[in-house]
């Protein structure tokens, strides 16, 4: 079968079919950057309070997902920031602070560091600590993250279970374009600060049918993505292939595995995840952030306290190796699908 | 937004045009001594004037012997070569990842090397490669390294932007810009308080240099007296962004406002050698300095930049054309008669078999253990478990 057909097929069997809240919107066939780029023209056109702003955004950002915008809405209101992450983020939430929508772009997520005591200490906490005079709902941080195949220590991070350790803030991670648009506009219009990383491995090799009209998908609401007996799998952004291919091979070998996409990781949908474990009694969570106080570990940790008489084995996890993001031995550290399928099959057995 | 772009411009060639005016002094040489053990020494004018915050530049001349300038061509191209067949070995996919490239600001690194000694201490970014060169490193080790190889100089675990030497005083070599300043800082607080007659010198970019943490430290280093010397390495453009577009002052020597500055036309291998002698003597007897030197690069900011999306091509070919600082060295060592044009051309053909063979041994290398995966995570020895990925089967403990 020729290799655009397959991608096509693999993409439609990953990103199924959605319900959105207008079903008989056109259609256009995007790749990621073009449904997050979408996503902040739609941000920008309903909102003239709203900004997008970050390193190199002008021009459309290295990885373009800012094309056009400048030139449609003004520098005034898509600009660009020194290299300075900590003010980045600090100046979004004094600008959201002002009732704006600030769409702060950190450019990788392994830069986001100077920028966490702002996250942790000032947005989280700003409405908390002011009873609720002030808030910066209105501030949403996208930053690229993941493995790409070459990335090394800093272009291929994961440090989403740093920010879930975080009351206060929400953080949301989508698995493809149509996903992208919805949840992106969400977090745009949720009034608490969010941080939205966005898998760039997909940038460009996920292409699918994404609505074009405005729409959202809720918030802290996980979506099983294929019904299963046998296994509940977990996961969340680019990982989510990676498990579709384990859960396909897990089925031919005769185990049904109901494949669930986190999407929000704080707040997240325990009762989703809860029914499901019920129903199945056994449960693998993988992510490519290290195993040791991943984000998998809050999830195992929950579900052992609420579904302990019905797990039939050990909550499996599946995730990257305790090093730091390796450069050459990328392949070893990352959580491959033949890895799952391990894992899955061990669940299986116990 | 014209008149930036012109005044920019013009930053960039008027050392240019003040240089068709440098004056040597009037010596000859004949051909028969080898000019490469010449230690004799004569006086060179440095064309464009320093400029000084709240400080004294140096005279605008500079030391220099036949030996020197000799080796200044040499190891400059040797540089450029090594860029050139990175770039190479880039395209051909046997480099991945990330490679920024450091051809047309050679001048920097050898000028530094030439002031410095070995107990000086080196910290830069990500744009390392001729940096570690200067510092002793061999092309071997940088082809290794690059391509991921177990005889790199760091073993093949770092790859482009982590190149390190510790017994040479050069401490890498690392990607988060900016970061490496405060560590730089630190190193310079051990050297004083170990009475160690050395100075650290913490090098970044101009997109770094808006960074709130070199701030942060140049306090500290100020408030302590530190023998600190922050060097601001100008190439105008902070991947795609020019410095007008990223600074309300792209003046950098002048951000340390109570700390000193100097301005150096860091094309000018000669002027950047006075700029460092002084600096560092500074920083022994006085504190920290800044120095800001106006170079240029000829590559984009990496191998996924071609470079010509936020410059013109005539930009660049001007520089390369008025201000290259190997052409620089080469137009002064033909003019002082030290060695002939064709001695010149020799040794670049050395210098380029010297590169291909260092590339097609490092070819040769194998790459490193997987069981180095695990390896220096934490100390040796430490006997910490790592757990691989499903925390069941595969646990490691850590070598």
């Amino acid at each position: 079968m020729p290799i655009v057909n397959r991608l096509c097929r693999l993409g439609r069997q990953i990103y199924g079919r959605r319900t959105f809240s207008t079903q008989t919107a056109a259609m256009k066939r995007m790749n990621l950057v073009s449904a997050i780029n979408n996503a902040l023209q739609i941000a920008l056109e309903s909102n003239p309070r709203s900004y997008v702003f970050g390193e190199d955004v002008s021009f459309g950002g290295v990885f373009r997902c800012t094309t056009g915008l400048a030139d449609k809405f003004g520098k005034h209101r898509v600009f660009n920031t020194p290299l300075c992450e900590q003010g980045i983020v600090g100046f979004g939430i004094g600008l959201a602070a002002m009732g704006n929508i600030a769409i702060a772009e950190i450019q990788f997520a392994d830069y986001i560091y100077p920028a966490f005591d702002q996250i942790v200490n000032e947005a989280a906490k700003f409405r908390y600590r002011s009873g609720n005079q002030f808030n910066c709902g209105g501030l949403t941080i996208r930053t690229p993250y993941g493995a790409v195949g070459h990335g090394g220590h800093y272009h291929s991070q994961s440090p989403e279970a740093f920010f879930c350790h975080v009351p206060g803030i929400k953080v949301v991670i989508p698995r493809g374009p149509s996903q992208a648009k919805g949840l992106l506009l969400a977090s745009i219009w949720d009034p608490n600060p969010v941080v939205f990383f966005e898998p760039k491995w997909l940038y460009r090799q996920a292409v699918e049918n994404v609505p074009e009209d405005d729409y959202i998908l809720p918030l802290s609401q996980a979506e099983v993505i294929c019904t299963g007996t046998d296994l509940t799998v977990v996961g969340w952004g680019a990982q989510m292939a990676i498990l579709h291919q384990a859960c396909s091979e897990g089925r031919q070998a005769g185990i049904s595995c109901e494949l669930i996409d986190l999407q929000t990781l704080i707040p997240w949908d325990k009762e989703t995840i809860e029914a499901s474990v019920k129903k199945t009694g056994r449960l693998l969570v993988s992510h490519e952030a290290p195993i040791t106080g991943g984000f998998g570990a809050e999830i195992a940790a929950s579900i052992a306290e609420r579904c302990f008489l019905h797990l039939e084995a050990p909550v499996s996890r599946v995730c990257g190796l305790d090093t730091p993001f390796p450069l050459v031995f990328e392949p070893y550290y990352m959580p491959t699908k033949n890895k799952v399928l391990e894992a899955i099959k061990a669940s299986v057995r116990f | 937004m014209a008149p930036q772009i012109s005044t920019l411009r013009r930053a960039l060639f008027m050392p240019a045009i003040a240089s068709r005016f440098m004056a040597p002094s009037a010596l000859s040489r004949s051909f028969s001594r080898s000019a490469d053990e010449d230690c004799s020494t004569f006086t060179v004018d440095i064309a464009v004037q320093f400029k000084g915050h709240n400080v004294e530049p140096p005279a605008q001349v500079v030391e220099t012997s036949a030996k020197e300038l000799m080796k200044f061509f040499k190891d400059m191209s040797r540089m450029r070569r090594m860029e050139i067949a990175s770039d190479q070995l880039y395209k051909s996919k046997l480099i991945r990842g990330f490679c920024h490239l450091y051809d047309g600001q050679e001048a920097v690194c050898i000028g530094m090397e030439a002031a410095l000694t070995k107990e000086d201490n080196i910290i830069t970014g990500y744009r390392d490669h001729c940096t570690y060169l200067g510092r002793g490193g061999t092309l071997p080790e940088v082809f290794s390294e690059l391509m991921g190889r177990r005889n790199g100089c760091t073993l093949g675990k770092g790859g482009s932007m982590h190149f390190y030497k510790k017994e040479n005083g050069f401490y890498g070599g690392h990607g988060i810009v900016g970061a490496q300043v405060p560590l730089g800082v630190g190193l310079a607080f051990a050297q004083k308080y170990e009475k160690v007659k050395g100075v650290t010198f913490a090098l970044y970019g101009d997109g770094a240099a808006n960074q709130g943490q070199i701030f942060e430290s140049l306090n500290m280093a100020a408030l302590w007296d530190l023998p600190a010397v922050y060097v601001c390495e100008n190439n105008h453009y902070g991947m795609g962004t020019a410095e007008w577009r990223s600074a309300k002052c792209p003046e950098y020597y002048k951000r340390g406002d109570y700390v000193p500055g100097l301005k150096v036309d860091g094309m000018d291998t000669l002027a950047v050698k006075q700029a460092v002698g002084f600096a560092k003597e500074h920083a022994l007897s006085k504190g920290p300095i800044i120095l800001e030197m106006d170079t240029y690069r000829y590559h984009g900011h990496s191998m996924s930049d071609p470079g010509s999306t936020y410059r013109t091509r005539e930009e660049i070919s001007g520089v390369r054309q008025e201000r290259d600082p190997i052409e620089r060295i080469r137009k002064l060592i033909l003019l002082k008669e030290i060695a002939s044009a064709a001695d010149l051309k020799s040794i670049e053909k050395e210098v380029k078999n010297e590169v291909e063979d260092a590339v097609a041994k490092a070819k040769e290398s194998a790459p490193p253990d997987p069981s180095d995966l695990y390896s220096n995570a934490y100390v040796k020895g430490y006997g910490t478990q790592a757990f691989g990925c499903d925390r069941k089967h595969s646990t490691v403990v850590l070598p």
